[in-house]
Formats: C-alpha cells, sequence, structure tokens
C-alpha cells in the first residue's frame, strides 16, 4: 500500500455557531482549564451533526464527523456534496487553513491548494511583481518562478500588460493572470475548489485542459470540489460524495455522481411548489419574487409525451412597479447540466405590492427521453443585451419526457443518452 | 479510492501530518526558511504599495521623523523646556524618535497580521511567521534609512564642536540594541495579534497603548531628569535602557547600566517565548473566530 497520496483517519471539524467575540471569556476559560487537567473539551460533546436545515439545540456543530478516507497517487478524487455538506471545511483542512478538532490527515508529498486564485493579489504592484508574489504565497521559490515565467505570462495572454499596475486590469485579466499562474504550480497534490467558474468559457477550456494534462502526463494527485456534475464526470476518476459533515458513499466518479442524483435530487411528481430558500442559492434583491409554480395541465407522474405542450403557471409578487421585466426559464437533466434557456420579451408588467400569475407554455419542446426540472428566474436584460436578476430559484417542478406508444409512429422508441438531450423536430430532408 | 481505513498498514514515509495540535514550541522555522523569498516579496510589496503614487515617494521616509522632531522642539523644548541633558535639542529628540519609531511601527504592524490579512490566510497556507517577519525586515529597512537621516546631523553636531556630544565604543552595541528592540516588538506583537482575533477590544488597547507608553520611555526627556518613585516605573519599562544606551553610546550623557540592559535582554526572551508559544496555538485555527 506504498501509493497512497493521503490518508484522512477519523477527521471531525467543531465549529461554534453565531457570535463568536464577547461573552466566551469564561467558556474559554472552562476549556483551558479542561485542557490543562488532560480532559475532554467541555463543549466538544454538545455537538450534534451537520444539517443546517434544521435547527440545532446547541452552539457547536460538527462541520466534518469521522471522515475516514484515502487517495491514491496520481487520482483525482472528485468531492461533491450539496451546500453545507462539509465539503469546504475538508478542503480548508487539506489545506492547513485550519486545524482539525480531532482525526489526524497524513500526506505524502507536497500539497498546494487553489482554494481562490490570485489569492495576495496587490492591486498597486505590476502583473510582473505579482506573478512572483502569487506565487511565493503558493509556496514556489524564486528561481522556480523565474524559469516558469515566460510560460506563465503566454499561459495568461496578457503579455502587454505586465508593466502595468493590475489595478488598470479588466477582471477577466485578472483572473487569466492568477490563474495562469496557480496553473504552473507543481506540488505532488493539488486541492481545487471551484476557481473554474470564473473567466470566459474558452478559458475555462483551457483551465480544465490544463488539470487533466497534469494528472495524467505527470501522475499527479488532484482533489477536486465541485458542485458541477458534469465537470466532476469528466475529469475526475474517483468520487467522493459528502453528506451532513460525513462520507456518504465513495466509489468512481461515475458512481459518486450517478449515487448524488439517485439519492439526492431526487425526482418528484409534484404538479405544485411553494417556493422557499431551499430553492434559492443566490441571494438576490427579489423585488420581484416566484410565489409558487405549478403545470396547469397536470399529467400523470409529471410524464409527458415528445407530442405535449408543457405550461406552467407562475405566480409572482412585487415589491416594485416595472413595465419592463421578463422571465427566463431554463430546463436541466438531473446532472443539473442545463439543456437550454428562454428568455422572455422584456414587456411584462407588475405593479407594487401586486400578485400576478404569468402562463409559459413550451410548444414543440424538442426534448429526448429522460428526466428534467425548471429553473426560473426573474429579472432585466437578456442573452444578448446582459443579465439582472431579481430572483433566481432552482430545482422547482420536475417531469419526464417519454414516447407515448409504440405504435403512434413512432420511428425512434429508445433513445441513447451519448445523442444528447434535443430530438430535432424541425428538420426538413428531401432529395435534390 | 476506499472509504475504509486498514489500522494495520505499516508505518510510512509521511511527508506531513496534519493534526489538532502541534508541540508547544514548534514555530515550524524550517517551513519559513523554505518561504525565505515570500518574506522578502513582502518586505518588497510594503515599500513599493506605500510610496506608489506619490510624488515624494521614500523621501518621506525623512520627512516624518524630520517633522516629528522639530514639533518636538518647539513643543518639548521651547515651550515646555524639558531637559535635553545640555545636548542640542536636535539630535536629542531626533535619537529618541528614531529609536522609538522602529519599536513603535514594528509593534502596531505586528499586532493586527491576523486581523489584516484574514482573507488572505484564509484562502492559502503558508507559514504565518512569514507575516510579522517581513515586518520586522521592511521596518528595519525603514529604520536604517532613517538612522541615516540621524547620523547626518549628529556628524554635523559633532562636526561643528562645542556642543557636548562624547560618542564612546558603546556604539559597537548598536546593532545588538536594533535586535533586541526588533525581537522584542516581534514577541510583543505576536502577543497581541493573536490575542486580537478573538478579543477585538486588545487593538483597541495598542493603539493609544502604544502612544502612552513613549510618555514612559526617556524619549522626550532624559532618565536622569527622573527622579523619586516615578524612576522605578520608567525603569521597567523594558524599552528604558535601550533608548538609554543608544543615546549615551552616541550622544555621551544619559544612564547606561549592564544590569538595565540585561532585564531588557531577560524580558525579550520571555515575551518572544510567550509569543511564539500563543501564536502557534492561534494560528491553527484562527481563521474559525476572526
Amino acid at each position: 500500500m506504498s501509493d497512497i497520496a493521503i490518508k484522512v483517519e477519523g477527521l471531525s471539524k467543531l465549529y461554534r455557531l453565531g457570535e463568536v467575540g464577547t461573552g466566551t471569556m469564561s467558556q474559554d476559560l472552562n476549556r483551558w482549564w479542561a485542557g490543562v487537567r488532560g480532559k475532554e473539551d467541555p463543549f466538544a460533546k454538545i455537538g450534534e451533526t451537520n444539517d443546517r436545515t434544521s435547527k440545532g439545540s446547541s452552539d457547536f456543530v460538527w462541520s466534518l464527523k469521522d471522515v475516514n478516507f484515502e487517495v491514491k497517487q496520481g487520482e483525482v478524487l472528485g468531492i461533491i456534496g450539496r451546500n453545507g455538506a462539509g465539503k469546504s471545511t475538508l478542503l480548508k483542512i487539506l489545506s492547513k487553513i485550519t486545524a482539525p478538532t480531532t482525526g489526524s490527515i497524513k500526506v505524502k508529498g507536497r500539497i498546494a491548494s487553489l482554494l481562490e486564485v490570485g489569492t495576495g493579489f496587490h492591486p498597486e504592484l505590476t502583473g510582473r511583481e505579482n506573478i512572483f508574489l502569487n506565487g511565493a504565497i503558493l509556496g514556489m521559490s524564486k528561481t522556480e518562478i523565474r524559469s516558469k515565467f515566460d510560460e506563465i505570462v503566454d499561459f495568461s495572454g496578457v503579455e502587454r500588460y505586465i508593466d502595468t499596475p493590475v489595478k488598470r486590469y479588466s477582471s477577466g485579466m485578472y483572473v487569466r493572470l492568477a490563474f495562469a499562474v496557480s496553473a504552473f504550480l507543481e506540488p505532488e497534490i493539488l486541492i481545487v475548489d471551484e476557481v473554474l467558474a470564473v473567466g470566459d468559457a474558452e478559458f475555462q477550456k483551457k483551465c480544465l485542459g490544463r488539470m487533466k494534462d497534469v494528472s495524467r502526463n505527470d501522475g499527479r494527485t488532484i482533489l477536486f470540489v465541485s458542485h458541477s456534475m458534469a465537470a466532476v464526470k469528466n475529469i475526475c476518476t474517483t468520487g467522493l460524495l459528502m453528506k451532513n459533515g460525513q462520507v456518504s458513499f465513495g466509489g468512481t466518479a461515475d458512481e459518486a455522481v450517478d449515487y448524488y442524483i439517485a439519492n439526492f435530487l431526487n425526482f418528484n411528481s409534484d404538479v405544485k411548489i411553494q417556493l422557499t430558500d431551499e430553492n434559492r442559492s443566490y441571494d438576490l434583491s427579489r423585488l420581484i419574487e416566484y410565489q409558487t409554480i405549478e403545470f396547469a395541465n397536470p399529467v400523470e407522474n409529471n410524464l409527458y409525451s415528445t407530442e405535449d405542450d408543457i405550461t406552467l403557471v407562475v405566480r409572482l409578487k412585487s415589491k416594485v412597479s416595472r413595465e419592463d421585466f421578463r422571465l427566463a426559464f431554463s430546463i436541466c437533466k438531473m446532472d443539473e447540466s442545463a439543456v437550454g434557456a428562454f428568455f422572455s420579451e422584456e414587456t411584462l408588467s407588475i405593479m407594487k405590492g401586486q400578485e400576478k400569475e404569468f402562463s409559459i407554455t413550451i410548444k414543440n419542446h424538442q426534448l429526448a427521453k429522460g428526466q428534467y426540472y425548471f429553473d426560473l428566474s426573474v429579472g432585466v436584460g437578456n442573452e444578448l443585451t446582459g443579465i439582472t436578476d431579481y430572483d433566481i430559484v432552482t430545482k422547482t417542478l420536475f417531469f419526464e419526457i417519454a414516447y407515448k406508444d409504440i405504435l403512434k409512429t413512432q420511428m425512434i422508441t429508445l433513445w441513447h443518452s451519448e445523442w444528447g438531450s434535443v430530438n430535432f423536430k424541425n428538420v426538413e430532408l428531401k432529395a435534390v | 479510492m476506499q472509504t475504509y481505513v486498514d489500522t494495520n498498514a505499516q508505518d510510512e514515509n509521511w511527508t506531513e501530518v496534519i493534526q489538532p495540535r502541534t508541540r508547544l514550541l514548534d514555530l515550524g522555522l524550517a517551513d519559513v526558511w523554505r518561504y525565505r523569498d515570500l518574506v522578502m516579496l513582502f518586505v518588497r510589496r510594503d515599500f513599493v504599495s506605500t510610496y506608489k503614487q506619490t510624488v515624494l515617494g521614500p523621501i518621506w521616509f525623512f520627512i516624518q521623523p524630520l517633522l516629528t522632531t522639530i514639533t518636538y522642539v518647539i513643543i518639548f523644548g521651547n515651550v515646555a523646556k524639558l531637559s535635553t541633558d545640555g545636548l542640542p535639542m536636535m539630535v536629542f529628540y531626533l535619537s529618541g524618535i528614531t529609536i522609538w519609531n522602529y519599536f513603535a511601527l514594528t509593534l502596531t504592524n505586528t499586532s493586527t497580521v491576523f486581523r489584516d490579512n484574514a482573507a488572505m490566510f484564509g484562502k492559502v497556507y503558508f507559514p504565518r511567521l512569514t507575516m510579522p517577519l517581513s515586518i520586522v525586515i521592511s521596518n528595519l529597512v525603514r529604520f536604517a534609512i532613517q538612522f541615516g537621516l540621524f547620523i547626518v546631523v549628529w556628524l554635523y553636531y559633532l562636526l561643528k564642536g562645542n556642543s557636548g556630544i562624547h560618542p564612546n565604543w558603546l556604539i559597537a552595541l548598536t546593532p545588538v540594541l536594533v535586535l533586541v528592540m526588533g525581537l522584542m516588538s516581534l514577541g510583543l506583537g505576536m502577543i497581541f495579534s493573536a490575542m486580537t482575533t478573538k478579543y477585538r477590544d486588545l487593538a483597541m488597547l495598542l493603539a493609544f497603548g502604544v502612544q502612552l507608553l513613549m510618555y514612559a520611555t526617556p524619549v522626550i526627556y532624559p532618565l536622569s531628569s527622573i527622579t523619586g518613585k516615578y524612576r522605578y516605573l520608567i525603569l521597567a519599562n523594558p524599552m528604558t535602557s535601550i533608548v538609554e544606551t543608544f543615546r549615551y553610546a552616541f550622544l555621551g550623557s544619559g544612564v547606561f547600566d549592564w544590569s538595565y540592559l540585561a532585564y531588557s535582554l531577560a524580558f525579550t526572551v520571555v515575551i518572544l517565548l510567550v509569543g511564539t508559544i500563543i501564536f502557534n496555538r492561534v494560528q491553527k485555527s484562527f481563521t474559525d473566530t476572526v
């Protein structure tokens, strides 16, 4: 078993909730006194498992509880789970940003972590100076950085501005330069948080490619935390699923993602949903907000055929008067990747304090067999003019598309997932 | 990947073991040495960022002590008529200010290390000690420049003659004085920075505490002018002997006593030890409380 790079044993982390700072002196003294006498932390006992949805009775919470796993050398481990499952805490402990409460992590090789790109960038310094500073913060020596300097500049594509203070950079340039430094880190173990969610699409692709290269060609171990099931499937070899601070599943990346989809993203056949904070992952103004969403013509098990129209009725409530807002929705697959999106005209109106219903009908949806759900947003601006959202709700109503009946002159009754999620209908084919 | 743990697996050569606690005095100096380039880059960053987009740039290093000295000459020398032991006011105040500034700046800068860098510390690991160390060093550079200014003024009075300045061999102690002072401010700064992560009140205390402490140090008056019970109070201040020794060495007037200096040295060692232990404790999990 000499090829193990990371060994996590009995790892736990206790956090104190609420206000930290005042009124803790006596508690601190208590803890300290217990520590001196070699007793257990008196406050550690009252901790409970980390479930943010239910309000706990104590002020202490186990963000991680008895986590055990091993990572082999050259493995690319994807860590997935819902918000608050303990992924970030695990990452922070691995990166030595904070210490565990109990347990240990044994590591073979040098660790570098990328929880954020551009850490320590100073706006007054030039790009060149920041490359050196950031590189050193990430653990590179001056000579190491100097030898890679040209590559870094090349990768970032900001050569022209390398002697300009970074405060004059556009945010895109800033991120490119920051990522470029990180991309040329060469530790044996690399820990990556979802830093890839920045930058433009082309650059993201470049970054993902770079990560793949690093693991395949150089045999480096990578730990990758992500919300994107697609990215995890694409990059990782193995997967670890976290739930309430504990490891809930470990296996290959595909297995872990499938397990997550099957057990956490429960397909349900509700025909109406009252929206709660559970559906909102962004903290937006909610000047206009969603109240309910329902299927107008419910079908059994929300099973629509490829021929059916799908009609939603949404109820909005507004704090302002607007005559120029729009609705938008996207349809997503169960692995959380979007299939497509729609933006309405910016001509909808609502009065202050008013509750108003709108109906949305999708005709000729062209969706292929499979399970989907709706994300919706309300705001101004569209895919062309730039978007400002007042409210975004995710994972609202679920539905399934199937081919109705074998006798219904369908050419294809079985749909392979590798064909994608759209079954084109408006296609003309003729001999010329 | 396996989710079970084979407890029978034999011990292997782990590069690193992350655990809840480390040994009390384990400073990880080897780690700091590995990051020595970072320390120097922090020093550089401090300088470049402080004086970018200023017209006068590094000249400010001179302006600050000069203006302070002139103010002291007017207020304490001419208005309050405090004794300067018969020395020219200019060189008397400047000597005190040069020394005191180094101590005060290093202390106040290190005391907020955790708070000021919380965002960075929360995202990436590097030996936390590099930060206070870089502050000590960059203030040392600042001190060197201001010390140069002092030397120029000092030489002027020395060559002019008849000013009552009698330098002696104790000048050779200057590096020791600077070192002791640097380490003392580092130790105190580490204690304060570690404690302020939880008790912000201390930052408030320190801000004016340093100011008040200056009056308990013979910066604007000579130790010889203080008699009675207050003398012991001022002698209890470990900075006293350093300022006095410095002045005695360069100017030839002041109180010099090996035992006073030994006291400052002992104080520094204790503070540095305590500071190290506390800093070490806090650095591992301060991100949870800051």
